[in-house]
């Protein structure tokens, strides 16, 4: 079947901040640029980040990128690949600079400066004490630094494909990328999107858990699409549970709370994260935050009929901190919990946030996998930046505020990667004529399938499987009954029916689509998780409590066929400075 | 819990319909869009646009009970039966509660939604006063829902020349912020009969807004600047 064609010389997966900041640089540098997005860009994930963006401007207090270096690779427990991390830090003020100079609207100093905050995990002279290092814009840093990278797309003409979702990769026999197959929502119609550049910023997906802060539409696209081409998924075990989500809804409650003064209590009103991480008590990393909230639960001091949650305590930050640092807090907890924090406290419980995994890449946003020439060969024509990208900059255990850094940072060094390499480049490649062959397939099975199992039931099977059996805390028997079990969804996944068989907007067909990627993340996921005995950062086992680098300090490659695993080194060497080796991680 | 809600797939129906359902609801079930979800997983041929479920989106803005309204933040119990869903009133309808927003875009575009300052910038941030930061308040957390431009007489008369209450809110948040310098020719975009003064202060568009934020009074503001430069 001829489906339309259009070459382009940039297609960009996904318009939230990375791809926004990568389409930007592409855009600015006169490249013609496709950025495709599932939704109006200000609607991408980005818009619900809140406490801010890390960067060591030092506004209030002395600070260095050397410390947040160091705390990003102790934050990762020495997962993080630190050349990447380097690379990231020394990166991130003018970064920042750069996003406020497009108008971001950061709340300020007294002196007129960006304002900054506190966030889990970011201290002084390596580890001492905790540091105001969060750029922010009151609790909704992430909505402003969203609108702000796509007015200045608006401004430099970026052409948008919005509505337009990606469904494949199109690789050739010599295994590059040249661009993506993609369905417009509004029509049905299918269209090849040529690229001689192909940069995927397709964001999370933590839609495979059941209690999760993630939006809708966070659905692993991009990894589901590197998945089926055959290439691997990289550290997939970590997946970070962020210690307060709203009780029941999920809703995120930025750690910015905790960085303005807030604490967390149990059921006996003790502080208890002064028994945890003595230091930096409620301001230590998120993993080591949330398994300390799940032993009090576990331990019988959580709060409520169930005994299945916990408290977060910031009246005591009074009613001018909280409207003006932390307006958009107090809503949600009014709509979502029915508290207001001025007089009462939220009830909260680890939930599943950030994939610190993703699609193997490095520093420059190049895609990696194994090849002849090595462990690392660059896949040539793919990128990846965002959280879709295992860059790793995160490791085991991403720091707040190192996300939306991340985005800034990669989303631009991918495009200057890519404005460098067509240069060196500048023709496309021919496409193969089986280019459409599998998305038609998809989309085909879809249109006959009959006496299919709903969408909405086999992604709930997924979501309770993944909540059961890959949470905060992992058992291995769990996690062994967790793989035969999401092989079976799997299976049924693979025989979904829609009963909407028309090709206006038929979001039916498109929730089909994404639990395809769903279901890729979630296996490599769980068998990632089964396979690692060890603990390390936010993947925890109780039957191998320790973390173990003699054996462990190695990412994982997750492949599809199979599935199979490999693994390949963590750079330990970064671009400059010494490295920091290996220690015990106390907050 | 009973709802009416409005159909229209433009490849089978020759005009639009209301269907009814009658669903049973969980005690999880808090919003709205929860029961949308509900219903969408018994017919999945409802279509809706939805994402962030907690109101920072701007996906799921639609008619409610004959307020426009985000279904994400709006409460079930609150809601009186049979709840009545349209899509958003005055744009094209696609499908079912999916609204056509290029209009509504469109015009956001027009008055130029990014900083304008042709001053080189410093090697570090520009500096803004706290003071000044605080005039932002209140305009940047819009979250181009569409709820106020939907809900608003002038708009629907005049979706193609008047810029709305949004795009008139974001009008304004560049010209409240002390870092951009395009005044005038900000000024000079807005006046025009239909641009800017097709707003008669009508004030739905207040009472819509699922951020509080205050689209007439930031157009009074864009007035008042207006009468300043004459002066």
């Amino acid at each position: 079947m001829a489906i339309a064609k259009r070459l382009f010389d940039a297609v960009v997966v996904g318009a939230g901040g990375s791809g926004l900041r990568a389409a930007l640089h592409l855009a600015e540098a006169g490249l013609k640029v496709a950025v495709l997005s599932k939704v109006f860009p200000t609607r991408s994930h980005t818009v619900a980040a809140q406490g801010g963006v890390a960067a060591a401007l030092g506004n209030s207090e002395e600070d260095n990128w050397h410390w947040h270096m160091y705390d990003t690779v102790k934050g990762s427990d020495y997962l993080g690949d630190q050349d990447a991390i380097e690379f990231m830090c020394r990166k991130a003020n003018e970064a920042v600079y750069e996003l406020e100079h497009f108008g971001m609207p950061f709340d300020r100093t007294p002196d007129g400066r960006i304002y900054q905050r506190p966030f889990g995990g970011h201290m002084q002279e390596y580890g001492r004490n905790p540091v105001q290092r969060a750029c922010a814009a009151a609790d909704r840093t992430g909505h402003a630094m969203l609108h702000t990278l796509y007015q200045r797309n608006v401004r430099a003409r970026t052409q948008f494909f919005v509505e337009w979702m990606a469904l494949d990769l199109i690789r050739d026999a010599e295994g590059d990328v040249l661009g993506v197959v993609a369905m417009e929502m509004e029509s049905g119609e299918v269209m090849i999107f040529q690229g001689r550049a192909t940069l995927l910023a397709t964001g999370g997906a933590g839609r495979i858990f059941a209690s999760s802060t993630n939006a809708f539409i966070n659905t692993g696209d991009g990894l589901g699409m590197v998945a089926r081409a055959g290439l691997p998924l990289q550290d997939m075990e970590f997946f970070q549970f962020h210690p307060t989500g709203v009780y029941g809804a999920g809703i995120l409650i930025t750690e910015g709370v905790r960085g303005e003064g807030g604490y967390l209590l149990n059921k006996n009103g003790e502080r208890f994260m002064e028994r945890y991480a003595p230091n930096a008590k409620d301001l230590a990393s998120r993993d080591v935050v949330s398994r300390a909230m799940v032993t009090e639960i576990k331990e019988g001091r959580g709060v409520g009929k169930e005994a299945d949650h916990l408290l977060l305590k910031l009246d005591h930050l009074g009613a001018e901190v909280i409207n003006k640092r932390l307006p958009g807090i107090r809503d949600i907890s009014i709509k979502f919990a029915n508290v207001d924090p001025i007089q009462e406290p939220i009830p909260v419980v680890p939930t599943a946030h950030y994939m610190m995994g993703g699609i193997p890449g490095n520093y420059r946003g190049q895609v990696v996998a194994p090849g002849v020439s090595g462990a690392e060969e660059v896949v040539r024509g793919l990128y990846a930046a965002g959280e879709c990208a295992c860059v790793s900059v995160h490791g085991a255990n991403r720091l707040g505020c190192n996300s939306l850094l991340d985005l800034l940072v990669f989303g631009r060094a991918a495009a200057q990667q890519i404005i460098e390499d067509l240069q060196r480049e500048p023709h496309p490649k021919p496409l193969p004529g089986d280019a459409a062959d599998r998305p038609l397939a998809r989309l085909a099975r879809l249109e006959t399938q009959q006496d299919g199992e709903s969408v909405a039931e086999v992604g709930a099977a997924m979501r309770r499987v993944m909540q059961a059996h890959c949470g905060v805390f992992r058992f291995g028997d769990l996690l062994e009954q967790g793989v035969a079990r999401i092989k079976e969804v799997a299976a049924r996944a693979a025989h979904t029916g829609i009963k909407d068989r028309s090709k206006v907007f038929n979001t039916a067909r498109v929730e089909a689509l994404e639990l395809d990627n769903l279901i890729e993340v979630a296996m490599a996921t769980m068998i990632s998780a089964a396979a690692r005995t060890e603990s390390r950062g936010a993947h925890t086992r109780d039957d191998y409590p320790d973390r173990d680098d003699v054996n462990w300090l190695k990412h994982t490659l997750c492949f599809k066929d199979g599935p199979r695993l490999e693994f390949r080194p963590v750079h330990l060497k970064p671009l400059t400075v010494a490295s920091f080796e290996p220690k015990a991680r106390v907050y | 819990m009973r709802f009416s809600i409005y159909r229209y797939n433009p490849e089978t129906d020759a005009k639009p319909r209301m269907q009814d359902y009658d669903i049973a609801l969980d005690p999880i079930d808090r919003m709205l869009l929860d029961a949308l979800i509900r219903i969408k997983a018994q017919d999945d041929t409802l279509s809706l646009r939805r994402s962030c479920r907690e109101g920072v989106c701007g996906s799921d803005a639609m008619n409610i009970n004959g307020k426009n309204g985000l279904a994400c933040i709006t409460k079930l119990t609150e809601l009186k039966e049979p709840v009545v869903i349209r899509p958003l009133p005055g744009l094209p309808v696609i499908r079912d509660l999916i609204v056509d927003m290029s209009q509504f875009l469109k015009q956001y575009h027009s008055i130029k939604p990014y900083l304008q300052n042709d001053t080189p910038p410093p090697e570090q941030e520009r500096l803004q006063s706290p003071q000044d930061r605080e005039e932002l308040n209140g305009l940047y957390e819009c979250i181009l829902c569409a709820c106020c431009s939907t809900a608003c007489p002038s708009f629907w008369w005049n979706p193609d020349k008047f810029v709305g209450p949004a795009g008139l809110l974001q009008a304004y948040r560049f010209l409240a912020d002390t870092r951009d310098e395009a005044t005038n020719e900000r000024l000079d975009n807005l006046e025009d009969p239909y641009r800017l003064f097709r707003c008669h202060s009508i004030m739905n568009c207040v009472d819509v807004c699922p951020k509080g934020l205050n689209p007439t009074r930031a157009i009074g503001k864009i007035k008042e600047l207006l009468v300043k430069r004459i002066v």
